[in-house]
């Protein structure tokens, strides 16, 4: 592991949306969350998207309709 | 084709496991229930037929995301399908425009002992149905791959391999994307009077000063 900088706000900001997708190596995202303990700020914005984030992934799952449901298990017993 | 029960168990059993997210994402693609269920039926049909092309079988949940997606963007069953053109007319709109945050209009950090501020009271108003509606405003490059990660949680490589573009492609229209979904929720809200704008005068120093007071 590279050596760990301590990293402002705006170098944290631009990093922030890969640190959440976990498409960080482990060194940067080890300076991402270094600067999320002690920024207040920074940490607020990491939440607000975070929690957004889960809201969008609930939506990627929607139950189909039952007749759907047999519709597909037709298509799969047909194989 | 004489089909192995073997093949075929496992085959249905994983379909049947995904089919809550392959109609979730399906419907976000298109838009509407009835072709997203011709959609995802189409890809299951499809993915039947290529199964004895997979050789990993841990790699299920992408390969069969990616023929979802390819039949999505096929041009044959979508005769309006988003062109070259369109797509780089929708980047270029977007180009040198900064980034949309909803917590940038929100976040008052004085007002941070208010239970998680204004941004997280925003987000405990949104419904689900408003975040529907402001990703189908999406234009279609930034709505799919919003879709495959934000909802679906594939990766950016993943995502690029499955589109065939850059993994810095990816990146982009992802940000884009979040960026004109933000925009769209946002505006949404305000339309229905959610939540007030920011004060543009508002100044820090006329809001007592409760950092440190009694949380």
């Amino acid at each position: 592991m590279n050596k760990i900088r301590l990293i402002g706000c705006e170098e944290a900001l631009n990093r922030l949306f890969d640190y959440l997708d976990h498409e960080l190596d482990e060194t940067r995202r080890t300076e991402v969350e270094q600067h999320l303990k002690i920024c207040r700020s920074c940490y607020s914005r990491a939440e607000f998207e975070k929690r957004l984030k889960g809201r969008l992934t609930a939506v990627g799952t929607e139950p189909p309709s039952d007749e759907f449901g047999r519709r597909i298990r037709a298509l799969l017993g047909g194989f | 084709m004489k089909s192995d029960p073997e093949d075929r168990a496992f085959f249905e059993q994983s379909v049947v496991q995904l089919l809550d997210r392959l109609f979730g994402a399906a419907l976000r693609l298109t838009r509407n229930r009835a072709d997203a269920e011709d959609l995802v039926a189409e890809a299951v049909a499809k993915a039947w037929a290529q199964f004895a092309a997979l050789r990993d079988r841990n790699c299920f949940r992408g390969w069969l995301f990616r023929i979802l997606t390819n039949t999505f963007l096929s041009a044959c069953r979508r005769p309006h399908t988003v062109s070259i053109e369109a797509l780089a007319e929708a980047e270029a709109d977007c180009e040198g425009e900064a980034a949309f945050s909803i917590f940038e209009r929100l976040h008052q950090p004085f007002l941070l002992w208010w239970d998680g501020g204004p941004e997280q009271d925003f987000l405990n108003k949104v419904l689900r149905e408003d975040i529907e509606r402001a990703l189908d405003a999406l234009p279609e490059a930034f709505r799919l791959v919003v879709v495959l990660n934000d909802l679906e949680g594939f990766s950016y490589q993943e995502i690029a391999d499955m589109l065939g573009v850059p993994v810095g492609t990816v990146r982009s229209r992802l940000s884009r994307g979040r960026s004109a979904l933000q925009k769209a929720l946002w505006e949404q809200a305000r339309d229905a009077g959610l939540s007030a704008p920011k004060p543009e005068s508002a100044d820090p120093r006329s809001v007592e000063h409760t950092e440190g007071g009694s949380l």
